[in-house]
């Protein structure tokens, strides 16, 4: 194991069908036409000097240290800047150049410290490379100039520095900023010898608009922005490649190491999905693994009134074993049932599923996805014959118009949210459906053409106006419907569709939403070009969510906007693996590879691989579970690493389910809030001691490699091995790649896939074999025809929700999320990402909080009918009249109390984007948050012998 | 012309304002008022002659008096001596027309410059205005650039790049969008031709811009103007309003179906922005920073669209190659050097002012037969050619005949024209440093050579003024010479040297001084 050094080619690669030849060094080097002289130059295996250029970034042109000499021209122009041109003759080493060189790092050094021996870079600093490549040996203007040694240090950010007595200015944090991350949060300010690097109008990093994104940390080349984990450790010794486990982006990161100390998290440039960029959460926020909150025992209790009671973990295994047989002994195997996880690994999912099927003998199985994209499992698969996404993120780099509907890219995705933008500033149009105004409406060069900016529970009203825009005013695009989709399907849906009551005006009044603007973004959409959607959680967590995935994959087939790059229906995956975990057979009426349960032939290759009967029927929903567990039927629930409790919809509901329940048994982190009411704990490991695969929201299949050992001394998919042995089936493997390699004999999609083939390409998208050139699978679907044939439109008819507003409940609560937080919390709460979010606050319209005098930074009560919880407001105009919005990040706040039992008619998939609320001035928490502040201390008591015991 | 009105012209241009103009004109008009006569004031551009400002002209029979320079308290004097019918009086200069300094010239560019009235198209027009816009809208785009090529136009900022090459780019260029762009951030020192062209002749600017959109295809053209010009702002804006009125601009220009919008910046005070990538970004409303080139401009300009970007003067020069031909201004000059320069002289001279002659005319003509020497009296010691970075010429060079190449070959520029002259009592090892001083506040920081090279040089040469080690110093200086000509991104960084080398070039003793008496402190010292 060695620290991974990528090279840095200097300046970005660049496409072209023309290849020019040229000499370097007396080195003949062919490379694409715009290619600057420096990128041929290291393609040669010929470094030149630089500080200001970095492949990540467009050539600059300001350190000067890269100057070469070409014959035939003038002066001695900057390599970076230069492009190369046929039979160019390049010298990079002259007498010359030596002396320019020398020159210009001497400048350098008269105004740098020189404390390289006490200084965080030291090992890792260009200015200091440079200074040895280019042999400077005494800075003859001396140290008594103009110098800025005396710079006062930034140390706002929690994780990193800004020292600018060390700072070059050669702006590559101020050009990550920008083109990297496009968040144009630093500036160069002053100019000549007084130009500095400043966040905004000389704030402090903390203070500006910096997202800490770290692009600016990863480009600069000396110690002027470090980590301050490097300034407290000093420099790895060793990295090891993996993936992050936030969101469904699924960025690659480096951990670098000191032994089995993460030291630093540094997105790679090999990454599929992220290409060296990364966000707060990923770069910084994963102090948590290592978090004095984490149980690293196993701990067991009779009744959840009890303390817990740490044990080993054989006889957790054999107590729980015990539970559960209990349980199916007085009510039968359909008694128990259990929920994976879409944070965990393919291979960990995979796992507990064939447990609960081959073990447990049931198919009461279900994934937290059930909350957040089985609408877009169903609908894509419906009508394209796929539960996944169409495209590669990479894809949007050739959209004209991007639509985004119920998605908040920047916060939730931030990383694709970047490439996103940069698309958008270099031309593409956006249209954005969201009640909400996102940032992406209106930032720093970036503006929305038209933000659709309906009333919540209105989507397929707006996406079936857009599409009703297109079919009557001859938008459609007839030869690839003609060629590609259902013809019968298609000709139910244009008549449908163009009914009247599919009109923007007939709507209008619905939606909200001006008839003028929906036809306008229509036609946009329609005929801009290369069209994509992206959509969220805005989309599925609706009653009519399956439908609105439907509305949008007819409106991309109507168009034609499927099957090449630049176009598709993209869902935008909350966490981790969602895509995996769906993939891996979580769902009860599906094995891996979304094959129905009731298909014998499937069943029966299962079967034979698994040596069980598998039941033919299929089991519980997470819903169902919970109303089962209240009419006494269902008494017996695992659950890896997902927080029911904090997560889903009407948690009064959930509790006093779980309460009801014999035997809870939780793997997790954490003691999160089910685990107050579990009776078994199994401590689970975090993302850097896991070995395995995450599956992205592009299909991608990323590797999971141990950064560490684990800290509770099994893996996760031993524990669910173990419990399954004790339960009566025994299963075991040797490796996590013998799970890995199963699955791919299981699993169509999967089929090709193997840790030594991943090891080798980088990552794989599935489907991963079939077809030519798969040694990375397929990055867009559908290019020749849909994977169910046909694209099939389907009718999706809008029926407003049940849940209205009345006198009582006067507003629309609408739930999501922010960028320094991940879905409930758990982790990010856990870092100094809570600097920037420290509690959940409530979004109201100046309107709305004026009526009710409500001042910005009130504490207000927020009730529904399901309950009440009492939280800060904010008044912002990014919330239309009507409307407020609010975050779950956090227990305390119960943001969950508040939302409904309302479900997706086809996936149950919950209602939290819409909730009728009233909002009104408090000064106490709700009866819910004082039950909760005194069940969290008695329910997630650990007794005190065996803390005492394990000192 | 209105009748038998007698015309009375006082110049509203800058310089003339700024030794009292209006003043001389609200006296004019209150003593003609008190005097019952009436009479018409024209309130024109400079004739360029400083030193007679301000130069009060009279329209006679004969053609137009001058008198100059003109104070309020002279103009109770001037009437009474019956300066309205061109009578004698000690201010008088006779006809401005045949004033030496005025007569030997070759006015092609402010050929209107002084005679017209700025903001009337009619007298534009009556004096040849529009006639090379007319001649180019009947013409192919290529044929214009044609011309151009073949007028030997060169870039009149400095660079000296042929127009018409410049052109022919942009026009051979596809793109959706093009933009002429109007460098008139005149910030060097001692020049100020562009600020008087455009407060005598606007139209000229106009003309001159519209024809480059024609030529290219572009649609959209701007101005960038210097905060420190506001009158010649003002007329500008006035003069594009005109335009517009009188269908000279916008939209399907005199029904000829070519459209071209012209607008007016004005800068924030930035020297660097007279550069022409850094005024790019500063019209987008940027930092002023200098961009490297490649993209060359014209290809990948103002908002990454294929941009025209030249002088005011090289705009000027254009209408008159349109009208009277390509041949007709490349009959002017010597070498590749084409055509006629206003050259402004300025510093200590005694006739400041513009004098426009065909290229190939010498330093020595400049100063001594038009400028008339110092105005101390003293003798010229050095010339600093070609703004703040140009560089001082000693008169052993003031031979040198006017001609880009023949000054590239001494490390010197004509530049923009402009001259500033020095005698004998100049230090010119604080006028190198001044150079260095000029780059430490102006740089816009990008390039390590021009931020942190200057500040160097400023410090070194202290040192060396100082007396502190100069042989180590001087050469140090000379070493990041050096690294700033080859190494900077552009001409601010890269050319800064120009003038310190040639400070040390040809006046080495001033940089030795103190060294002998600080050497030996020094010695005592350690």
């Amino acid at each position: 194991m060695t620290l991974i050094h990528e090279t840095d080619y200097g300046t970005p690669a660049r496409v072209s069908e023309t290849l020019v030849t040229l000499e370097i060094d007396g080195r003949s080097i062919t490379v694409p036409d715009g290619t600057s002289v420096m990128r041929a130059a290291m393609d040669a295996g010929i470094t030149v000097p630089k500080l200001c250029a970095t492949d990540s970034l467009e050539p600059f042109g300001s350190c000067r240290l890269c100057a070469v000499e070409i014959e035939g021209r003038r002066g001695t122009p900057a390599s970076c800047t230069t492009p190369v041109a046929p039979g160019m003759k390049v010298h990079t080493q002259t007498d010359k150049l030596a002396k320019l060189r020398r020159g210009v790092m001497e400048l350098y050094i008269s105004d740098h410290p020189l404390d390289c021996l006490t200084c965080a870079a030291n090992g890792d600093c260009e200015l200091q490379d440079m200074a040895g490549a280019v042999g400077l040996r005494n800075v003859r203007y001396g140290f008594d100039g103009e110098n800025h040694r005396a710079a006062a240090k930034d140390e706002s950010n929690p994780y990193f520095t800004f020292d600018a007595s060390k700072c070059i200015v050669c702006s590559r944090c101020v050009r990550a900023c920008q083109e990297t991350q496009g968040t144009f949060a630093l500036t160069i300010d002053g100019r000549g010898f007084a130009s500095s690097v400043s966040p905004g109008a000389k704030e402090s990093f903390m203070d500006s608009e910096c997202v800490s994104c770290g692009a600016c940390v990863q480009a600069c080349p000396t110690a002027t922005l470090t980590e301050k984990s490097i300034i407290e450790h000093g420099q790895p010794e060793h990295s090891v490649i993996t993936t992050c486990a936030y969101c469904g982006v699924g960025c690659s990161f480096k951990a670098e190491l000191q032994g089995t100390t993460v030291v630093r998290m540094t997105p790679w440039k090999n990454g599929g999905a992220n290409e060296g960029h990364s966000c707060v959460k990923g770069r910084f926020a994963w102090g948590y693994a290592t978090h004095k909150d984490r149980i690293m025992k196993p701990m067991v209790r009779e009744r959840i009134t009890d303390p817990w009671r740490e044990v080993s973990w054989e006889e957790a295994i054999a107590y729980a074993a015990e539970r559960l047989k209990a349980v199916q002994a007085k009510y039968g195997r359909g008694s128990i049932g259990g929920i994976t996880s879409s944070r965990c690994t393919n291979e960990e999912v995979y796992v507990v599923q064939k447990m609960i099927r081959a073990a447990f003998g049931t198919n009461n199985i279900d994934t937290c996805a059930r909350v957040c994209h089985s609408p877009t499992g169903y609908g894509l698969s419906q009508t394209f014959g796929t539960s996944a996404g169409t495209q590669d993120f990479k894809s949007v780099d050739k959209s004209d118009v991007i639509l985004v509907i119920g998605a908040n890219p920047t916060d939730g995705h931030p990383v694709f949210g970047s490439r996103m933008k940069k698309r958008l500033r270099a031309g593409a149009k956006l249209i954005v459906i969201d009640p909400r105004r996102i940032d992406l409406v209106r930032s720093p060069h970036v503006q929305a053409e038209y933000h659709l900016q309906l009333q919540p529970g209105t989507n397929v009203a707006v996406v079936n106006a857009i599409a009703h825009t297109i079919v009557t005013e001859g938008l459609v695009d007839r030869s690839f419907v003609e060629g590609r989709c259902d013809p019968a399907a298609f000709a139910k849906w244009e008549a449908f569709i163009a009914e009247h009551r599919n009109s923007p005006e007939y709507l209008e009044s619905r939606t909200g939403v001006p008839a003028d603007q929906v036809r306008a973004a229509a036609r946009l959409y329609a005929t801009g070009g290369n069209a994509a959607i992206y959509y969220g959680l805005g989309v599925t967590e609706h009653s009519q969510g399956s439908s609105t995935v439907m509305a949008i994959a007819n409106l991309a087939m109507a168009t034609g906007n499927i099957g090449r790059e630049g176009v598709g229906v993209n869902p935008l995956r909350g966490q981790n693996n969602v895509q995996g975990s769906c993939d891996m057979g979580s769902f009860p009426h599906e094995l891996p590879g979304y094959r129905h349960v009731s298909d014998d032939l499937v069943r029966q290759e299962f079967e034979a691989a698994w040596g069980v009967t598998l039941d033919p029927e299929p089991g519980l929903r997470i819903p169902n579970m919970f109303d089962s567990a209240h009419d006494g039927s269902f008494r017996g629930l695992f659950v890896q690493g997902e927080d029911i409790v904090q997560s889903d919809p009407n948690t009064t509901h959930v509790t006093s389910a779980l309460e009801s329940l014999d035997v809870v048994i939780v793997q997790d982190l954490f003691l999160n809030e089910t685990a107050a009411f579990a009776h078994v704990f199994f401590p689970g490991t975090s993302f850097l001691e896991k070995d395995g695969t995450f599956t992205n929201a592009e299909r991608r299949i990323n590797r999971v490699r141990k950064a560490m050992p684990s800290k509770v001394g099994r893996d996760e998919h031993w524990v669910a091995c173990a419990l399954a042995t004790a339960m009566g089936y025994p299963m075991h493997y040797e490796t996590t790649s013998e799970i890995m390699d199963e699955i791919a004999r299981l699993t169509p999609t999967f089929r090709g896939v193997s840790f030594e083939k991943l090891d080798r390409v980088g990552s794989v998208q599935w489907p991963c074999t079939g077809f030519e050139d798969d040694d990375t699978g397929m990055a867009i679907m559908h290019g020749e025809s849909f994977a169910r044939g046909l694209g099939r439109f389907v009718i999706t008819e809008y029926v407003p929700t049940d849940e209205r507003t009345t006198r009582m409940y006067p507003l629309v609560l609408t739930t999501g999320r922010i960028l320094a937080h991940y879905n409930v919390g758990a982790q990010t709460r856990r870092t100094a990402n809570v600097a920037w979010h420290p509690e959940d606050v409530l979004e109201i319209n100046a309107v709305d909080a004026e009526i009710r005098g409500v001042k910005d930074g009130d504490m207000v009560s927020l009730a529904s009918r399901m309950g009440a919880t009492t939280l800060r407001a904010v008044i912002s105009d990014r919330m239309p009249a009507g409307v407020v919005y609010t975050t779950f990040h956090h227990p305390v706040t119960g943001a969950n109390v508040i939302t409904t039992e309302n479900s997706d008619w086809a996936t149950n998939c919950p209602e939290y984007k819409v909730t009728a609320v009233q909002v009104a001035r408090s000064n106490q928490p709700s009866d819910w948050q004082v039950d909760y502040a005194k069940n969290d201390v008695e329910r997630k008591r650990i007794a005190a012998a065996n803390v005492l015991a394990a000192e | 012309m209105s009748g038998h009105l007698i015309t009375v012209f006082v110049p509203r241009d800058s310089a003339a304002l700024s030794v009292g103009a209006d003043a001389v004109a609200a006296a004019i008009r209150a003593e003609a008022a008190k005097r019952d006569l009436p009479l018409r004031i024209v309130r024109n551009g400079s004739r360029g002659m400083l030193y007679l400002e301000p130069l009060v002209e009279v329209e006679t029979a004969q053609g137009r008096v001058a008198y100059g320079p003109v104070t309020p308290a002279d103009v109770p004097a001037l009437f009474d001596a019956g300066f309205l019918t061109g009578g004698e009086h000690a201010l008088g200069h006779g006809l401005t027309e045949e004033i030496p300094y005025f007569k030997k010239q070759e006015r092609l560019t402010f050929a209107r410059c002084g005679i017209i009235d700025p903001l009337s198209v009619e007298d534009y027009r009556a004096h040849g205005g529009f006639r090379g816009l007319e001649n180019a809208l009947a013409m192919s785009q290529a044929e214009i650039v044609k011309v151009v090529t073949d007028s030997g136009l060169r870039g009149r900022g400095g660079a000296g790049f042929p127009t018409g090459i410049k052109w022919n780019t942009v026009m051979q260029a596809k793109a959706d969008e093009k933009f002429v762009c109007c460098n008139a951030d005149e910030g060097d020192s001692g020049t100020f031709a562009d600020r008087m062209i455009i407060e005598g002749d606007p139209f000229c600017l106009i003309e001159g811009m519209t024809i480059a959109a024609i030529a290219v295809g572009a649609t959209s053209g701007y101005v960038y103007m210097r905060s420190e010009y506001p009158h010649a702002t003002a007329t500008l804006r006035h003069a594009i309003k005109l335009a517009y009125d009188e269908g000279w601009l916008g939209d399907n220009i005199h029904g000829t179906n070519r459209t071209f919008h012209l607008d007016v910046r004005v800068g924030a005070g930035a020297y660097i922005c007279g550069e022409e990538t850094a005024m790019l970004e500063s019209l987008e409303g940027k930092r002023g920073m200098v961009r490297a080139k490649p993209p060359l401009p014209a290809l990948e300009g103002l908002f990454g669209k294929p941009t025209v970007v030249n002088n005011v003067l090289s705009l000027c020069s254009v209408p008159i190659i349109l009208d009277k031909g390509g041949e007709y201004y490349r009959d002017f000059g010597v070498g590749r050097s084409r055509g006629t320069l206003p050259f402004q002289l300025a510093g200590n001279i005694r006739n400041g002012g513009i004098v426009e002659k065909a290229f190939g005319i010498t330093l020595h003509e400049l100063l001594y037969d038009f400028g008339g020497g110092t105005i101390t009296g003293r003798p010229i010691r050095t010339v600093q050619v070609g703004g703040p970075l140009g560089a001082y010429l000693p008169p052993s060079q003031f031979d040198l005949p006017k001609d880009y190449e023949a000054f590239a070959a001494q490390e010197a520029m004509v530049g923009h024209g402009g001259i500033v002259v020095f005698d004998d009592s100049v230090d010119m090892a604080q006028q190198a440093r001044f150079a260095m001083e000029f780059c430490v506040a102006e740089s816009c920081g990008k390039c390590t050579p021009c931020r942190i090279g200057s500040t160097r040089g400023m410090e070194t040469l202290d040192k060396i003024i100082a007396g502190k080690n100069v042989d180590a110093n001087l050469e140090l200086l000379a070493d990041l010479c050096d690294v700033m000509v080859d190494g900077s991104l552009c001409a601010m960084g890269g050319m800064t040297p120009y003038p310190v080398r040639s400070a040390v070039k040809h006046f080495p003793e001033d940089f030795r001084k103190k060294q002998h008496a600080v050497r030996v402190t020094h010695i005592a010292a350690e």
